[in-house]
């Protein structure tokens, strides 16, 4: 199961208070996230099963893919970061506009993974700002499905995204 | 000869003076398949030169199995060409298998050709897919994809408990055996998935004019030159060589089935594409003989150095116990040396350099990835051509990124 | 040595190149010359386009760093000829301070990138090479990892994104 700042209820306005247009933009912007997979290594072949026809991402709304940075608001991290990586998942990160979610799936994007050496990042969180880390090595499909969930929850009570309490720094 | 009209005159042909451009396609791009990167020189449209860059997925594969255990590393080689993970497993059981000096037994190894064909299958229906992708005919993608989670939630699942990853074979023998019911279930899957989709990618792809103009032609190369610079593999035979580790050094047992080895003219995009797709068909017909043939017995051998012992005989005698608290905390324990053991992969020749100084773990693990000279060789394929000419050879030519770097 | 060779390739390797060929063996099936780096080029040309030999293909090259031991590192070739269907594995012996060899690009292409990354991961130097530069790691990696005294676990300074 994908783990996150996950309220506790569904109702908009649960431990903030929204408005009826913020309520609005909030129900519009959860059916349509555009997804960057940023798919390196095997999480990304578990992604391409997740847009698959038999675990349809495109259900929950998340079926347009944009492969340009500027296009997407939810960044997905699917594998292994390494240092030679990072600087181009920053930049990529970087580009994206306001407002952004970034899910980390897998152990490797988590925290490196069971690869603990000179040259894996031990997770993506220690230069990007993480709302959703998916668990696995690869997580099934339908944790991708999860982390969705997850993320439209998030984005339906108005919870604070990670982007906005922890400022970039390289 | 009619005169040019006056608004014409002087501009039959513009003298347009270009300069080069250095166009970075870089290592987040869709086509790439994510952690390759080109730096290509154009001149308009045509590429002047390429210089390919990697290492954006450089896990360090090698250092980490120095510091793990000999059944520890079994993970580690999963993660490698993870879109045919099994292969990967068999190729470092057989390695350590041939340092070791034992032979599995007959269901093994029949075990091990069944799941490395049915690995090749899928690694060929994910090259073909993402290649079609890139150049626009997404529907092939899809085609593809059903019989690959047919055989993931189907075959790979129940035998190994994970879809993708996963670590199968052991040293002297697999994980577990075959569970019940999966000699049917595999047959069921080749016949009413695989052997379709296949069928269904072929009327779309093979006789369509788009996809001819698009590959014919595109990225060809001469069989001298594809020796000279290390090709193995589907492309190495879509050059014309007929080189297939399967016949030439047979290895588990390959030689008691009848499958032929197909080899191409040109050695271009189309011809790579069509040796792969018939490639998937001669896997079907080794499966279906292998699943005939399947012998009975155990799947381990009855070597307790190497092998775990049985669960009861754990519980009751002294001696296995000791032998399975020996074999987890101090590893198997291999003799010094050194080996390199091939086998044909899906790409092309998987090889395993191992370095043993006895003890736990290996001294020194080298994985001969099949994509490294393929993509070592990506310039002499493409410059002269367009960069659309680009796209539709990188992805029939099978990288992936995590054999690659390692 | 010479009584010991049965294999038809180390014998005919021997009889050519005599004492440039250190000691052969033939354990675990896979036939193994460990030769003086002077003549590799030499060595290796031969073994390209003798009639009866006939490697045209260079499967691998590698480094290995046995700590410890003088020489330190060495250089493991892997061949295999396609009309004769053998392999054999050639190797050579280098010592710490000069850590430096001959490339053999010009007897096989397809063998570059594997050179370089030698040259990253242990610091091997192959001289002739036409582009001898870091392939796996970034430009600003300091050492060379695979060296069995580099740790493992050495973390590297995050670098931002350039320019």
């Amino acid at each position: 199961m994908a783990v996150g700042n996950r309220p506790k209820s569904a109702l908009p306005g649960s431990g903030h208070a929204l408005t009826t247009l913020e309520a609005m933009i909030a129900w519009g912007r959860k059916y349509s996230i555009y997804p960057f997979t940023f798919a390196t290594a095997c999480c990304g072949i578990e992604v391409m099963g997740a847009f698959g026809t038999h675990y349809d991402l495109s259900r929950f709304g998340a079926e347009v893919v944009r492969f340009s940075p500027r296009q997407a608001d939810m960044l997905l991290v699917a594998g292994t970061i390494n240092y030679k990586m990072a600087p181009v998942m920053v930049r990529i990160y970087e580009q994206m506009l306001e407002p952004k979610w970034v899910v980390a799936m897998g152990a490797c994007a988590s925290s490196g993974g069971f690869y603990n050496n000179y040259t894996v990042l031990q997770g993506i969180d220690k230069i990007l700002p993480v709302d959703v880390y998916i668990p696995g090595c690869p997580p099934n499909p339908e944790g991708i499905i999860d982390a969705v969930v997850a993320l439209q929850k998030m984005m339906e009570t108005g919870a604070p995204r990670a982007s906005e309490r922890w400022p970039i720094k390289i | 000869m009619t005169e040019l009209v006056g608004a014409q005159r002087g501009r039959g042909k513009l003298d347009l003076h270009a300069e080069p451009m250095i166009l970075n396609i870089g290592p987040s791009h869709p086509a790439t398949h994510a952690t390759l990167r080109l730096v290509a020189e154009l001149d308009g449209e045509m590429i002047r030169s390429l210089i390919p860059e990697f290492g954006y997925l450089h896990r360090g594969f090698e250092k980490e199995s120095e510091n793990a255990t000999w059944t520890q590393v079994v993970p580690y080689t999963d993660r490698l060409n993870y879109v045919s993970p099994l292969m990967n497993n068999v190729g470092y059981a057989m390695a350590v298998e041939k340092l070791c000096g034992i032979e599995v037994t007959e269901r093994c190894k029949y075990i091990r050709v069944l799941i490395c064909e049915l690995s090749r299958i899928i690694d060929h229906m994910v090259c073909i897919g993402a290649n079609m992708v890139d150049l626009g005919a997404l529907t092939n993608f899809w085609y593809f994809w059903k019989p690959r989670e047919e055989v993931y939630m189907q075959l790979i699942e129940p035998l190994c408990g994970q879809r993708l990853t996963t670590a199968y074979t052991r040293i002297g023998g697999a994980m577990w055996d075959l569970p019940e019911g999966w000699v049917e279930k595999c047959r069921n899957v080749c016949r009413t998935a695989i052997l379709p989709a296949i069928q269904d990618v072929n009327a779309l792809l093979t006789k369509n004019r788009i996809f001819i103009e698009r590959t014919m032609g595109v990225g060809p190369i001469t069989a001298k030159d594809a020796i000279a610079l290390g090709f193995t593999g589907p492309c190495l035979r879509a050059a014309g060589v007929p080189l297939d580790l399967r016949k030439d050094e047979t290895y588990l047992v390959y030689d008691r089935f009848d499958f032929d080895v197909p080899i191409g003219l040109k050695g271009d995009t189309c011809d790579r594409y069509l040796v792969r797709m018939e490639e998937m068909r001669q896997s079907v017909r080794i499966i279906e003989q292998a699943l005939d043939q399947l012998p009975g017995g155990p799947v381990n051998i009855d070597d307790t150095r190497y092998v775990l012992p049985d669960k009861q005989l754990v519980y009751t005698n002294i001696e296995s116990l000791m032998q399975h608290f020996k074999n987890i905390m101090e590893g198997i324990q291999v003799p010094a040396g050194e080996v390199y053991s091939a086998t044909e992969a899906a790409n092309g020749e998987l090889g395993y350099y191992i370095v043993s100084k006895g003890g736990k773990g290996p001294y020194k693990i080298k994985v001969r990835p099949p994509c490294f000279p393929l993509f070592q060789a990506m310039p002499h394929l493409c410059e002269g051509q367009m960069i659309a000419d680009l796209i539709a050879v990188l992805g029939s030519v099978n990288i992936i990124a995590g054999e690659l770097d390692r | 040595m010479a009584e010991e060779t049965k294999s038809p390739v180390l014998r005919k390797l021997i009889e050519r190149f005599g004492d440039a060929i250190v000691s052969t063996h033939s354990d675990f099936g896979d036939d193994t010359a460990l030769v003086r780096r002077e003549k590799i080029v030499e060595i290796c040309t031969f073994l390209r386009d003798d009639p009866d030999l006939l490697f045209n293909f260079a499967m691998d090259l590698t480094g290995v760093d046995y700590l410890g031991e003088t020489p330190r590192f060495e250089v493991v070739y892997h061949l295999y000829s396609l009309e004769k269907r053998h392999r054999v594995r050639v190797k050579v012996r280098l010592h710490e301070e000069d850590p430096t060899i001959d490339s053999v690009v010009s007897v096989w292409p397809g063998i570059d990138w594997y050179e370089r990354e030698a040259y990253d991961m242990y610091g091997i130097v192959f001289r002739g090479h036409p582009n001898l530069k870091r392939i796996l790691l970034y430009e600003g990696f300091v050492g060379h990892p695979l060296r069995k005294d580099y740790p493992k676990a050495k973390r590297q300074p995050t670098m931002g994104p350039e320019e």
